[in-house]
């Protein structure tokens, strides 16, 4: 079980939320190189460290919010205040 | 390749060592002596043509490849922990080729083949049991995935094809095939060439056949960081720079080519180099029961349910699911996963309920955007990849022992692996293997 710490609901088990993945920064596409969109797309740092993600709370306030978890140890930190503005889909 | 100290042998290697035969077996015993080790355990040099680093079955089958099909034996096999201590030891040993693109289909039948014969190629029992591969369909359009697969099987000389729910229940008597099921069975993919293997066995065949042809193994060699020269990035690393060796915990060598055959710490070993790769990693979990009386006589998979059984010869049911939902490096089993295996199982075989689960575990697995793996050369020169192996990478070890050795040997990509370039990402050319096991239907 891995509880996530939503600003909204509070910590929810994991099964209550979808990880949309590693948090990214989208490129103009009016002027990215192939490159460049496809480090956007694709490439991850995949880390065994602290990372920032996009949660979305599936079965409760059905927001995205970014969340800082250590993907070795699975422990969140820092989260959000509730109701702050967070985040947009990676 | 002047670095490569060829000892002319182009077919076979130099064979060294113990062989193994019932007449052996009963001198050793009368006689009491304890067999000697398998594998040497000799001190790390300061250099080697090719480093290996992951001594799973991928990195121990390029190994071995390299030294019997290209006479390359001056190449060392590093991992942090021991030989198979990763994903070759915690899959679910099914071996199958009824993918769905065609790249995929003409390299996982390469593997199948290599496993055909593999118990006289490394003389050892690998246990190879080819008992019949069933991927259940629970709706018309997991159905016509069926189909489709079928046919880019048949085209493809794959002994493949849809069969209707009174064939399934006639081959595995103990599925639920009632129409009045949650997820009624309404056909299944029939693969016979497909069936189980004793994966441990494969790892210490590689092992053994590589140390006897001169290929040296080092467990408890962790790489630290590996060292580059001339790329943009710090300390050399990155694009238009060539790796130089690798630090270890047991000190520095030098190489001019070093291969990352990890699973699980793919990311990580490449960022060493200053490589990026589009892989995620994901923890996929798997359980296994007591011991009864054989019934279950094929491999039995459901994409839509993300569950797939077989029974192994002492009487376990082996257990696989999906792979956990968010990405993380941690081996923890959780209770969802058991919760969702037992109800998925229950609803495809009813009669198991009184089975009383034994343990559970979790591998590593790297998954890519595509479901294919990422093989080959980086923009780094001598730094290559045989990575990405999602939920697929215990079947596809010897044939991408194979391919690896040559591209090494070569320093040009072998046309089976020719899609699997790292280079697709951006170009745009994805495989899009949906018939691998993490795809539900």
């Amino acid at each position: 079980m891995l509880l996530v710490p939503c600003p909204n609901c509070g910590p929810r088990n994991a099964t209550d939320l979808r990880h949309v993945g590693e948090s990214t920064s989208r490129p103009d596409p009016t002027v990215a190189t192939p490159a460049e969109w496809r480090d956007y797309l694709y490439m991850r740092n995949n880390v065994a460290d602290w990372n920032t993600e996009t949660w979305y709370c599936t079965r409760g306030c059905r927001k995205f919010f970014k969340l800082e978890r250590n993907t070795a140890t699975n422990e969140f930190r820092n989260p959000p205040m509730p109701g702050s503005k967070v985040g947009g889909v990676a | 390749m002047a670095f490569f100290s060829l000892n002319g042998s182009k077919s076979r290697g130099q064979k060294r060592g113990t062989s193994y035969s019932a007449g052996g077996l009963l001198a050793k015993g009368l006689k009491g002596e304890d067999w000697p080790r398998v594998w040497r355990d000799v001190p790390l040099k300061s250099s080697y043509d090719v480093v290996i680093i992951g001594g799973g079955v991928h990195g121990l089958a390029t190994a071995y490849y390299l030294a019997t099909n290209h006479g390359i034996t001056n190449v060392a096999v590093l991992d942090k922990a021991y030989l198979g201590s990763g994903g070759s030891g915690r899959n679910t040993a099914i071996v199958r080729s009824n993918y769905l693109t065609p790249e995929g289909v003409a390299f996982y039948d390469r593997s199948l083949s290599l496993y055909n014969t593999m118990t006289e190629d490394l003389n050892i029992n690998v246990m190879f049991s080819e008992r019949g591969h069933l991927t259940l369909a629970h709706s018309d359009s997991a159905l016509r995935t069926m189909h489709w697969r079928a046919e880019v099987n048949k085209l493809q000389d794959i002994d493949s094809s849809v069969i209707d729910p009174q064939q399934v229940k006639e081959i595995v008597p103990s599925l639920n095939i009632s129409p009045g099921a949650h997820h009624p069975i309404v056909g299944a993919l029939y693969h016979p060439p497909g069936g189980i293997i004793r994966h441990d066995a494969v790892v210490w065949g590689y092992a053994r056949g590589a140390d006897q042809r001169g290929v040296e193994m080092h467990q408890k060699t962790e790489v630290l960081d590996i060292l580059c020269e001339g790329g943009e990035g710090p300390d050399g690393k990155g694009a238009g720079g060539k790796v130089t060796g690798v630090r270890t915990n047991k000190g520095d060598i030098s190489a001019p080519i070093v291969v990352n055959c990890t699973a699980g710490w793919a990311s990580l070993i490449s960022d060493m180099a200053g490589v990026k790769l589009p892989i995620t990693t994901q923890p996929l979990q798997a359980a296994v029961t007591e011991p009864v009386k054989v019934f279950l006589p094929a491999v039995v998979v459901s994409g839509s349910l993300h569950v797939y059984v077989s029974q192994t010869d002492r009487g376990e049911l082996v257990f696989g699911a999906a792979v956990d939902p968010f990405t993380n490096y941690n081996v923890r089993g959780s209770l969802e996963f058991t919760e969702g295996l037992a109800g998925h199982i229950l609803e495809l075989m009813p009669g198991v309920s009184k089975m009383r689960l034994l343990r559970q575990w979790a591998g590593l697995c790297d998954m890519t955007p595509d479901y294919s793996p990422v093989m080959g050369a980086t923009p780094v020169e001598g730094f290559m990849v045989d990575v990405g192996w999602g939920t697929y990478g215990f079947k596809a070890g010897p044939v991408s022992g194979e391919q690896m050795a040559e591209a090494i040997a070569t320093q040009q990509t072998p046309k089976l692996i020719e899609a699997f370039k790292l280079s697709r990402f951006e170009a745009g050319t994805l495989v899009g293997e949906k018939g691998a096991a993490a795809v539900g239907h």
